[in-house]
C-alpha cells in the first residue's frame, strides 16, 4: 500500500502564552512542532504499511525550515520525504494549498491512500484534506477515527472507516485511491527509535519548487487564493471573574445567585 | 510580496511582536523581513501603527462576479430533522440579505423532506432549494458536494453558509475547490462591508488568541462556515411566504466509489457536545472513572452534556467522543463549568469562548481561573453535590 501523509508544521501551542498587558502572544523561544493531529495521521500510515507493505511518503508545504518537520516524521518510520517550498508558494489560503499538495501527490502517482490529520492547531480550518480530495477528484472520509478491514486484493482496493459525527460515528466504504483526515482517537504514535533518528539525520529531502509541480502561477500563493486576510487583531481581554473562597455552602450558594438567571 | 516603507518604518517593534513565525527583526531601526520565514499571513500589516508595511498583491480579473445574488444556506439534516444551527444561519443570512438586498435561499438535500421546507420558510427562507431523492438519504460528501455544485452553476449565489459540524465542513470543502471560491472556516461574526458589498468574515485563530478579518473580493460565490451556538435562532413565523424550487439528482451524480453502511448513535452521550446550552466537563482532579457518575449526576440535574479534559480520556475515564480541546472539540455553550480541570492552554482553545465559564478546582493557582467567570476554590467532591442539590431546589 502507497501512503501519502500530508503534514504541518505549526507553532508548538505548550509554548504560546499570553501577554496579559498587551493581549499578544509571547513567542520567544517557541519552537515549531508537526501539528499534533499529523501524529496520528503518520502512526496511521505507518501501521497500515507494516500490515500490508509499500511506503509511507512525508509531504509537506512551508519554509524551508519545514524540513525539520519531515524529518521528525522520518525518525517516526516514515520511508521518504518531500518538501515543497517556493517563495510563489507563500500566502497559500486552503484553496490554494490543497492545490500544491494534490499536485505534489499526481507527480509522486502510484498512491493508494492519503492521510491528513483533523486539522490544523494554528489555523483550525479542516480544509485542507476534502480539498486534496476535490482537486484529486478522490472519495473522502473526513474525522476517521478507525481504519476497520482493507481489501487489498479487490479491483479496485477497499477500505472500510468509521467516522466521529457530533451524535455518534458512521460506518462507510470508500473504493481506493482516497483521502481520509484522522482524529486522535485512531491511535496511539509510537516514540521515535534510535534507529530511525539516525537514518532521518542523514536522509536526503528533495525540495519541489513550482520548477517540479507546474502550476500556472494564477493559482498559487496570494495571486491564487480566493480568500484575503483583511485585518488581524486580538479579542478583547476578559474582564476578571469573580472567585469565591470559603465553605462550600456559602460559595454554592454564592454562585447559584449569580448564574439563576442564566440556568 | 510585502514591502517595507523605509520612510514610515520609525523601529517601534510592534510588527515583530505581531508576527506569529518570527521573520521580522529590525536592523538599523527599521523591520526587516526574513522571506524564508515569512508565511505573508499579514499580521504584520494589521498591527503597524505607521503603515510601513504594505501586502503586494496581484489583482487577477477572474470573470463575471456581479451575476451572482441571494444568501444561500446549506439546510443541513439528519433523518429528517434539521439541525439547529440552521436556524442561527438563517437569523444571519436575513440580515446579510437586507444590506445587500437580496432573496434568502436554502439548500435542502435528503431523502422524504419535502414537508419540512415550511419550516425553513417559517424561519426565514425566502426559497428552499429542495433536493429530495433516496440517493440522499444518508449523507455522502461526494453525491451531496455534486449536487450543490449544480445548484451553484445554475442559480448563482452570491453567499453560501454552512455550519461548522463536521458534515458542514466537509461537504463546503469538497464544494469551494471546483468551484474556485474563497471559503472561511469556523466564523463568529459576519457582516457586509456595504461599501464595497462583500462579506466580511471574523474567524478565530490561533485556539482564539487571535481573530482574522477574511474577505473573498474578486471569488464567488463567499463562502463560510459558521460556529453552532455563536449567533441567536431565527424565530419561527408560520405566516412567512416563500418558494419551493425542487431540483432532481442526476443519477449520474452518484459516486459508486463511496457506501454508507450505518449510523451508530453513542449512548453515552445523552446530548451532544456541540448542540448542548450547558456542558459540565471533568478533568484529573476527578481522580477516577467512577467519579464521572458525579458529573452526569450534575448534567443531569442542570440538563447538560459530559465533557472531558484530555487527562480524563487519556486516563479512560471516559471515551474520546467527549474530549474538549485541541486535539478534541471546540465547544461554545452558554454555560461551560470546568471541574478539577487546571486549565492548560491545549484545554482552553476549545472552551474558551463559551459565554460563561464557572471553574470548580482546589488550587486557586490553577490558569482556569484566569478565563472564568465564576471560581470556586474547593473540593470539587463537596462542591459539586452541593450544587445538584440546589439547582434540583431551584429547578423544582
Amino acid at each position: 500500500m502507497n501512503i501519502v501523509v500530508c503534514i504541518k508544521q505549526v507553532p508548538d501551542t505548550v509554548e504560546v502564552k499570553i501577554d496579559p498587558k498587551t493581549n499578544t502572544l509571547i513567542r520567544e523561544g517557541v519552537v515549531a512542532v508537526i501539528n499534533p493531529f499529523d501524529m496520528y495521521a503518520i502512526e496511521e500510515g505507518v501501521r497500515l504499511k507494516e500490515r500490508f507493505g509499500g511506503k509511507v511518503t512525508i509531504v509537506t508545504m512551508g519554509p524551508p525550515q519545514a524540513q525539520d518537520a519531515l524529518r521528525d516524521a522520518l525518525s517516526l518510520g516514515a520511508d521518504e520525504a518531500i518538501l515543497l517550498s517556493d517563495r510563489a508558494f507563500a500566502g497559500s489560503d486552503t484553496w490554494a494549498t490543497s492545490m500544491v499538495l494534490s499536485r505534489a501527490i499526481e507527480k509522486l502517482g502510484d498512491v493508494d491512500l492519503i492521510i491528513c490529520g483533523k486539522q490544523a492547531s494554528d489555523g483550525d480550518t479542516a480544509q485542507v484534506g476534502p480539498g486534496i480530495a476535490a482537486h484529486l477528484n478522490f472519495p473522502q472520509a473526513t474525522y476517521v477515527r478507525k481504519i476497520d478491514t482493507v481489501h487489498m486484493d479487490t479491483d479496485p482496493k477497499m477500505m472500510v472507516v468509521e467516522r466521529l459525527l457530533e451524535e455518534g460515528y458512521e460506518i462507510i466504504e470508500l473504493s481506493l485511491p482516497a483521502v481520509v483526515t484522522v482524529l486522535k482517537e485512531i491511535n496511539e504514535p509510537r516514540m521515535p527509535s534510535l534507529k530511525g533518528k539516525m537514518r532521518a539525520k542523514s536522509a536526503q529531502i528533495p525540495v519541489w519548487t513550482n520548477k517540479e509541480l507546474g502550476i500556472e502561477s494564477t493559482q498559487l500563493g496570494l495571486t491564487g487564493s480566493p480568500t484575503q486576510v483583511m485585518k488581524i487583531f486580538t479579542p478583547p481581554h476578559k474582564e476578571g471573574g469573580k472567585i469565591f473562597n470559603g465553605e462550600p455552602e456559602t460559595m454554592v450558594a454564592d454562585l447559584i445567585k449569580e448564574i439563576k438567571d442564566i440556568l | 510580496m510585502i514591502k517595507v516603507h523605509n520612510d514610515k518604518c520609525v523601529g517601534c517593534s510592534l510588527c515583530i511582536k505581531g508576527c506569529p513565525v518570527a521573520a521580522i527583526t529590525l536592523v538599523n531601526k527599521k523591520a526587516v523581513i526574513d522571506l524564508n520565514k515569512c508565511t505573508l499571513c499579514g499580521a504584520c500589516v494589521s498591527v503597524c501603527k505607521f503603515n510601513a508595511l504594505q501586502m503586494v498583491r496581484q489583482e487577477i480579473k477572474r470573470g463575471d462576479i456581479f451575476g451572482y445574488k441571494g444568501i444561500w444556506v446549506y439546510g443541513e439534516q439528519r433523518d429528517g430533522v434539521i439541525c439547529t444551527v440552521v436556524y442561527e444561519l438563517l437569523n444571519k443570512a436575513r440580515e446579510l440579505a437586507k444590506d445587500l438586498n437580496t432573496y434568502v435561499g436554502v439548500i435542502f438535500l435528503g431523502s422524504g423532506i419535502e414537508d419540512k421546507a415550511k419550516e425553513l420558510i417559517a424561519r426565514g427562507a425566502d426559497k428552499v432549494f429542495l433536493v429530495d431523492s433516496p440517493q440522499l438519504k444518508n449523507f455522502l460528501a461526494e453525491n451531496y458536494a455534486t449536487t450543490v455544485i449544480n445548484l451553484v452553476r445554475k442559480h448563482k449565489p452570491e453567499i453560501i453558509l454552512a455550519g461548522a459540524t463536521t458534515t458542514g465542513r466537509s461537504l463546503v470543502s469538497r464544494i469551494a475547490v471546483p468551484l474556485y471560491a474563497g471559503l472561511t472556516a469556523d466564523c463568529t461574526e459576519l457582516h457586509i462591508d456595504k461599501e464595497k458589498k462583500i462579506l466580511v468574515q471574523t474567524r478565530p485563530a490561533f485556539g482564539g488568541n487571535i481573530m482574522a478579518q477574511i474577505i473573498s473580493p474578486n471569488f464567488r460565490p463567499q463562502m463560510a462556515t459558521v460556529r453552532h451556538k455563536v449567533m441567536p435562532e431565527a424565530k419561527a413565523d408560520p405566516s412567512r411566504k416563500g418558494e419551493v424550487i425542487k431540483e432532481k439528482f442526476d443519477i449520474e451524480w452518484e459516486d459508486k466509489r463511496v457506501k454508507f453502511l450505518d449510523f451508530i448513535a453513542e449512548a453515552t452521550s445523552t446530548v451532544n457536545l456541540s448542540e448542548a446550552d450547558i456542558i459540565v466537563s471533568g478533568g484529573r482532579g476527578m481522580g477516577d472513572a467512577a467519579n464521572f457518575k458525579l458529573l452526569e449526576e450534575l448534567a443531569e440535574a442542570i440538563g447538560g452534556a459530559v465533557g472531558a479534559s484530555r487527562a480524563s480520556v487519556d486516563n479512560g475515564w471516559i471515551p474520546y467522543s467527549h474530549q474538549v480541546g485541541q486535539t478534541g472539540r471546540t465547544v461554545c455553550p452558554k454555560i461551560y463549568i470546568a471541574c478539577g480541570i487546571s486549565g492548560q492552554i491545549q484545554h482552553l482553545v476549545g472552551m474558551q469562548s463559551a459565554k460563561t465559564i464557572i471553574a470548580i478546582n482546589k488550587d486557586p493557582d490553577a490558569p482556569i481561573f484566569k478565563v472564568a467567570d465564576y471560581g470556586i476554590v474547593g473540593d470539587l467532591f463537596k462542591v459539586i453535590p452541593l450544587l445538584i442539590k440546589q439547582i434540583k431546589a431551584l429547578r423544582a
